[in-house]
């Protein structure tokens, strides 16, 4: 690896954290996957982060993501601010909603090969004394259409996270080549 | 477990230049992080083309907030390449910050897309998501410029390496 540039001052390489560490990555296969589960998750980190290129099989250029902690399906809710290329938009929902609908990746009508991209942080995630806040940077472009969000959601629960499921909203698969990685994150 | 987060390289520019680009960028990652902090002779836009295309492959879609009002906007087939800032821009009086990822920038099945946060505490706060339609790994990034303005000694480009089990 070399960076090319007129002059450089300085360049420094490799040098490795034990700070982040990977804990388990799931990558669909060509069957496709109405579901992705990260169960048993430990407890040895202070935060978690989810990245991700995800496409479904619905037959629209996006497709929202339910994401649900712990098998529990009450007391989620977001707010969110969102550039769709032309406008501007921001909304929330109540603390009522049944899981955390995580916007956005791509649909099958989107051009082929084109998966949607989330970057996804969850603060705290063992903490029995605070409720989880969540928050993600996510979004595609479409060479023509596209969505961006940044979105920060509530999850209703005093009890430590150790599972997650994530499912494409309205029943509809995953297909291959959709990636998910979980990373722990410790603290001091 | 296994650690993940690697620091690949670090570029601090000792004179003014107008590109920077890593090369030879190794396929043993996941994802890969770059974190910018520019500051440049005029006010700028930064853009990242993938593998040295010139072509009109890139395209992107962004929201930004001006202090007073928020916006969105999109560029298709364009060849200046993905954009990593808008209102959040680089300039000559604050430094930019910029951090743009490309979750799985190796795999050869793909398009690859860049997602960007960009931050000038004077001018504005944007996200911008980035396609650039090849199923070529990426192994080399170049950040440019939207002009003949050019980088400022002390820019600094760090690229990150991130590892999935």
């Amino acid at each position: 690896m070399s960076p090319i540039l007129g002059i450089w001052a300085s360049q420094n390489y490799s040098r490795i954290t034990s700070s982040y560490e990977s804990i388990a990555t799931v990558t669909v296969g060509s069957g496709g996957s109405s579901t992705i589960n990260f169960t048993s998750i430990s407890s040895d980190y202070t935060h978690l982060q989810l990245r991700v290129i995800a496409r479904s099989d619905q037959s629209s250029v996006n497709q929202e993501l339910a994401v649900t902690f712990n098998g529990v399906t009450s007391g989620y809710g977001r707010h969110y601010l969102r550039g769709n290329g032309t406008s501007a938009s921001a909304d929330a929902r109540g603390y009522t909603d049944s899981a955390y609908y995580l916007p956005i990746v791509t649909g099958n009508s989107a051009t082929s090969n084109n998966f949607g991209v989330i970057v996804l942080d969850i603060l705290d995630y063992k903490d029995t004394n605070k409720f989880k806040t969540i928050r993600s940077l996510a979004g595609y472009d479409d060479n023509g259409s596209g969505q961006i969000y940044l979105n920060s959601t509530y999850f209703g629960s005093t009890n430590a996270i150790s599972s997650m499921s994530i499912t494409p909203f309205g029943g509809f698969n995953f297909v291959q080549y959709t990636h998910f990685a979980l990373y722990g994150i410790k603290g001091a | 477990m296994t650690a993940t987060y690697e620091k690949i390289a670090t570029t601090t520019l000792g004179s003014s230049s107008s590109t920077v680009t890593f090369s030879s960028i190794s396929g043993s990652y996941t994802d890969l992080i770059v974190i910018i902090t520019a500051k440049t002779s005029a006010a700028a836009d930064v853009y990242v083309r993938c593998n040295s295309d010139s072509g009109t492959n890139y395209s992107y879609t962004g929201l930004s907030g001006s202090g007073s009002a928020a916006s969105s906007f999109r560029v298709s087939n364009t060849s200046n390449g993905m954009l990593l800032d808008n209102l959040g821009y680089a300039d000559n009086n604050n430094n930019q910050v910029i951090i743009v990822q490309f979750n799985n920038y190796s795999n050869t099945t793909t398009y690859k897309t860049s997602i960007a946060r960009s931050n000038n505490a004077a001018t504005g706060v944007d996200a911008l998501v980035g396609l650039w339609r090849s199923t070529s790994a990426i192994n080399e990034l170049t950040f440019r410029l939207n002009s003949t303005h050019t980088y400022s000694s002390g820019s600094t480009f760090t690229i990150y390496g991130i590892k999935s089990e």
